[in-house]
């Protein structure tokens, strides 16, 4: 155990962490202001903002202060160490700091899209000096939207803290980005002719402390302060990284990258990031239906959920099986509703784990210009397409003395074996083609609970349109065995209801849907899925261990 | 001082000086065959004794900076040689390398012997064209006769020399700036520590030296420390940690002299007696008005600190950064301090590499203050604000991560505190003469 005194104040550091002034500073709740310092990148000491001063307490209690200012960022704290933030000096620092940040830039914040979330108008509100002595003009220089097909970078923002440099070349490893000029000419720029289109290139527009590098997808969308975020999960590859959904008015914006060590780091990929439109899709399902012979005979929830109730119970008492198929698509809550619903009805019910979309290998990062992937390894997307192939599988092994496969399950339905099958979608790339849809067109009710169309629909007898992640909460197990927590942040188009919602209702279960005390009976029922109850689920997750052991 | 013999310089003046056969006429490369039979750390201790301090700027003792290498370390450790020489005002290493390139290679194979280094990189700035084909030439001659490559002279020692032509900035001069240009990179210097002893070219133990100290190395051996130590200023009794500055050094004066030169002398001459004995005086019978005693990072002295000992330690008791390069140049009493000024500052945030926010803006800012002041728009608050930004930037406070914007803020803080009344009267007379000329040309 180590003792760091942080102005005046002591706070213990575990033996094995090995921490600089800022995370130790952190850690005693003082800030150290910081831009060109960033947790998952190297250290360069350049931005010159979080000077602090730093001594050493020797063991008869008198303090030897170093005589100069000392970046935090560059310097590890160990015991005994003492750190002044707040003195007369260090303030006079930070404020000569921000006011040569803000010689030459442009103070546009009105029309920027950083605003509201910039550390440049932060820390100047914090530590600098409210005005500007500069009597000359400012550099002007060239924005550049050719830097990138998703970026674009107002180049007389930039502070030069070269965090986007850095993330090319130490995490994408793809090195588009360098420093052209030098002195106050310095600019940010790509090779000629090789912009930043790296599968994690949306990353350098988070790690932008100020509004130069701007997303292009979100550009003059809206003013970060009318955001709403929520905690999810990224539904586009098994890695399941943590992000948040930012959204206004029921219309989602953008999803960022939320850290957590135990799913992906500080990152995500452009494929998650830019791969929510669906949500917004017009060919949304909206109008619950009964079709019969090709007719619609209703459109109301309640009358679609009888009959929904109704065929399934008039199925489960004849001689052929109950069929459904759980999506890898949804939450853990949402698996166990079905699959309980469906075995209430018929204990002998089949149940089978939906398409598990893989495309191409694992693609791991850094990656060098030939493809070869550099140790150590700082973000993977994997080829799983799937959020939760890892949870509903767990559900299912539950039920099922053995896990049938989706082709198995479909050669059953086509050879007559079925009366109903209960089919759940949520792949937004489609997860049946026409082929497979045809197994069902014998099977005499076909309920699907999708949330876009797909060509089983034409065999459908009930229609079920439900919600996507941003529309849902639940569980998802990504492939290690993490369980994370989906948190609702927008209301679904009129006429669609979450998966959970229609369940619930299915069920024949009371009140709303009750995602805690639902979470509660899979704990108790599936000792795979105990740690349920965990109180971490709702931050950084909690890892299965039995999942681990199953999946990895 | 009178009968002091030049070492360093003791064969440019002859022909041919820089040919090997001349060369090993004189004398040279005879014992070093007996120098690398030494055991390694025998010739770091001689370095060390004689007291030789680094003549690329700084003035680190050499030898307690080779003994910072890790030991027993399995290599490679490098010898990364200094020849961007580009402070300005400073020529002394060109005329090493294109007079007497054998005496800089002696040198080196000597200092990697110490070391326990195979391979050196000489890191020669861009434009000194012929220098790179003088050392380039000398190398061959070298390695054609066994005095570079595998098993020198038969004693088993090896060590090579790479040439490296820079491309062309002032901060390839700082010796971290200079390890990432040679790794192909942006000069960007590098946060210490480590320091390059520990990590330094390619990630491994690293020294860094500048060509006139391996050239002293080279006089130390053959001559003896004893030699070394009889020249130049002992330490100043009264200050403990004044490692004294042993040695002779030579002197660059260039600007507003009759004779611009390169002279060899012991260390400690006055800037006055440069002017006088050595560059013939101040030029058209004026007088000096300032003089840069080492370069123009390192400040100035005014007309009454000519006197000052221009040694290790005398610079700095007048206020200026130190010796640097001991390369004076000479302004005359006829010229503007504003004008030297920004010129200074022109040329620093023009080399500024734009890595530590106060030094690339600084520079910058520092500059376009001086410029308005030349178009006649300053205000005498304006030189308190060049006061505070110089003052604000440096590895002094503590705010940059190498020495080059100590060098940008000196020659600021030397200027406006030595030279203040002339830079009010400046602000003053100019700008009345541009608005009277202003009020000129809106009546016509």
């Amino acid at each position: 155990m180590a003792t760091v005194t942080i102005n005046g104040k002591d706070v213990e550091i575990g033996s094995n962490e090995r921490l600089n002034c800022i995370q130790a500073a952190s850690k005693a709740g003082v800030e150290i202001p910081a831009y060109c310092w960033h947790p998952a990148l190297s250290v360069v000491a350049s931005c010159r903002m979080c000077l602090v001063e730093v001594g050493d307490k020797k063991p008869d209690g008198t303090v030897a202060m170093q005589p100069k200012l000392v970046p935090g960022c560059q310097t590890p704290v160990k015991d005994g160490t003492v750190i002044i933030a707040d003195s007369q000096k260090v303030r006079d620092a930070r404020k000569a700091t921000l006011e040569y940040l803000l010689l030459n830039h442009p103070l546009d914040c009105p029309t920027c899209d950083q605003a509201g979330e910039c550390y440049l108008q932060d820390y100047s509100f914090n530590y600098g000096r409210g005005y500007s002595r500069l009597n000359e003009p400012k550099n002007i220089k060239p924005d550049k939207d050719y830097i990138g097909d998703q970026i674009t970078l107002f180049t007389d923002r930039c502070i030069m803290c070269t965090r986007c440099v850095r993330f090319t070349r130490e995490v994408s490893g793809s090195a588009e980005l360098q420093v052209v000029s030098r002195g106050s000419h310095e600019e940010i720029d790509i090779f000629p002719g090789h912009p930043v289109n790296n599968p994690l290139a949306g990353n350098v527009v988070d790690l932008c402390p100020v509004g130069a590098l701007c997303s292009k997808d979100f550009l003059y969308q809206q003013r970060v302060w009318w955001l709403k975020s929520t905690n999810s999960v990224c539904q586009g590859c098994s890695t399941g990284c943590s992000v948040t959904v930012d959204q206004n008015e029921d219309k989602v914006y953008r999803l960022k990258p939320r850290v957590n060590e135990l799913a992906q780091g500080h990152f995500m990929c452009d494929e998650g990031r830019f791969g929510w439109k669906y949500t917004h899709s017009e060919e949304r399902l909206t109008v619950p239906q009964i079709r019969s012979n090709g007719h619609t005979t209703s459109q109301a929830w309640e009358d679609v959920l009888a009959s929904v109730r109704s065929s399934l119970q008039k199925a489960a008492t004849g001689r052929q099986k109950l069929a459904a198929v759980l999506s890898p698509w949804m939450t853990v809550e949402e698996a166990w509703l079905l699959a309980v619903c469906i075995r209430s009805l018929s204990p002998q019910a089949v149940l089978a784990v939906g398409p598990v979309r893989v495309t191409g290998a694992d693609e791991h990062f850094p990656k060098d210009l030939r493809g070869h992937v550099i140790e150590p390894v700082k973000f993977t997307i994997r080829a799983e397409k799937c959020p939760n192939r890892a949870g509903v599988q767990a559900v299912v092994a539950h039920f099922m003395d053995e896990l049938m496969p989706f082709e198995e399950l479909l050669r059953l339905a086509s050879s007559g074996q079925f009366s109903a099958v209960y089919l759940t979608g949520g792949d937004p790339q489609g997860w049946i083609s026409e082929m497979q849809a045809e197994a069902f067109s014998d099977v005499e009710t076909v309920i699907v609970q999708d949330f876009l169309p797909s060509p089983v629909l034409q065999h459908a007898t009930h229609i079920l349109p439900s919600g996507t992640f941003v529309e849902r909460e639940g569980i998802v197990v990504n492939h290690r065995g993490l369980a994370q927590l989906i948190r609702r942040a927008v209301r679904g188009p009129d006429g669609s209801r979450p998966d959970s919602r229609i369940l619930w209702e299915l069920s024949g279960r009371s009140g709303l849907f009750q995602p805690e005390a639902l979470r509660a009976e899979i704990a108790a029922a599936v000792p795979a899925l105990a740690a349920l109850t965990n109180p971490a689920l709702k931050t950084t997750g909690v890892l299965l261990e039995t999942a681990q052991q199953t999946t990895v | 001082m009178a009968t002091f013999e030049p070492a360093l310089f003791a064969r440019i003046n002859k022909p041919d000086s820089a040919l090997l056969k001349t060369y090993q006429a004189d004398g040279g490369y005879s014992r070093l065959k007996e120098f690398l039979s030494m055991a390694p750390g025998d010739v770091t201790n001689i370095v060390k004794d004689s007291g030789l301090r680094g003549r690329g700027g700084a003035g680190f003792p050499t030898g307690l900076k080779w003994t910072f290498l890790p030991k027993d370390h399995p290599g490679p450790i490098y010898l990364a040689i200094n020849a961007d020489e580009s402070e300005p005002g400073t020529f002394n290493n060109r005329y090493l390398m294109e007079l007497d390139p054998h005496q800089l290679i002696e040198g080196i194979i000597l200092a990697c012997h110490a070391i326990r280094s195979q391979k050196a990189y000489l890191y020669l700035r861009y434009e000194y064209g012929t220098s790179y084909r003088v050392l380039d030439a000398a190398i061959r001659e070298c390695r054609a006769a066994g005095i570079l490559g595998n098993n020198i002279l038969g004693t088993g020692v090896c060590c090579d020399i790479v040439l490296h032509r820079g491309a062309g900035a002032y901060i390839c001069g700082e010796e971290t700036g200079l390890i990432e240009s040679l790794e192909g990179k942006r000069a960007w210097p590098r946060i210490k520590p480590p320091f390059p002893a520990i990590e330094g070219l390619f990630r491994k133990p690293t020294i860094v030296n500048n060509v006139e100290t391996l050239c002293c190395v080279t006089q130390i051996l053959y001559r003896g420390t004893e030699w070394f130590k009889s020249i130049g200023v002992p330490p100043d009794p009264n200050n403990p940690r004044d490692p004294g500055s042993y040695g002779p050094k030579l002197y660059c004066v260039s600007g507003h002299v009759n004779r611009p030169c390169c002279v060899e002398l012991p260390l400690g001459v006055t800037a006055r007696e440069l002017i006088e004995e050595h560059a013939g005086g101040v030029w058209k019978g004026r007088r000096a008005k300032a003089v840069v005693p080492g370069g123009i990072s390192m400040g100035f002295l005014s007309a009454s600190e000519l006197d000052t000992r221009l040694d290790f330690a005398g610079p700095g008791r007048v206020g200026c950064l130190g010796l640097g390069t001991a390369a004076v140049v000479v302004v005359d009493d006829q010229t503007s301090m504003v004008d030297v000024l920004y010129n200074c500052c022109r040329f620093m945030s023009h080399e500024s590499c734009g890595q530590c926010t106060p030094c690339r803006e600084g520079t910058a800012w520092m500059t376009k203050i001086l410029e308005r002041i030349r178009t006649g728009q300053g205000r005498t608050e304006d030189l308190d604000l060049l006061m505070e930004v110089a003052g604000s930037m440096g590895i002094i406070p503590g705010t940059t991560i190498c020495g080059l914007s100590d060098g940008a803020a000196w020659p600021v803080k030397n200027a406006i505190s030595k030279f203040r009344s002339e830079f009010e009267d400046y602000i003053r007379s100019r700008k009345a003469s541009v608005t009277s000329a202003q009020q000129l040309m809106a009546v016509h």
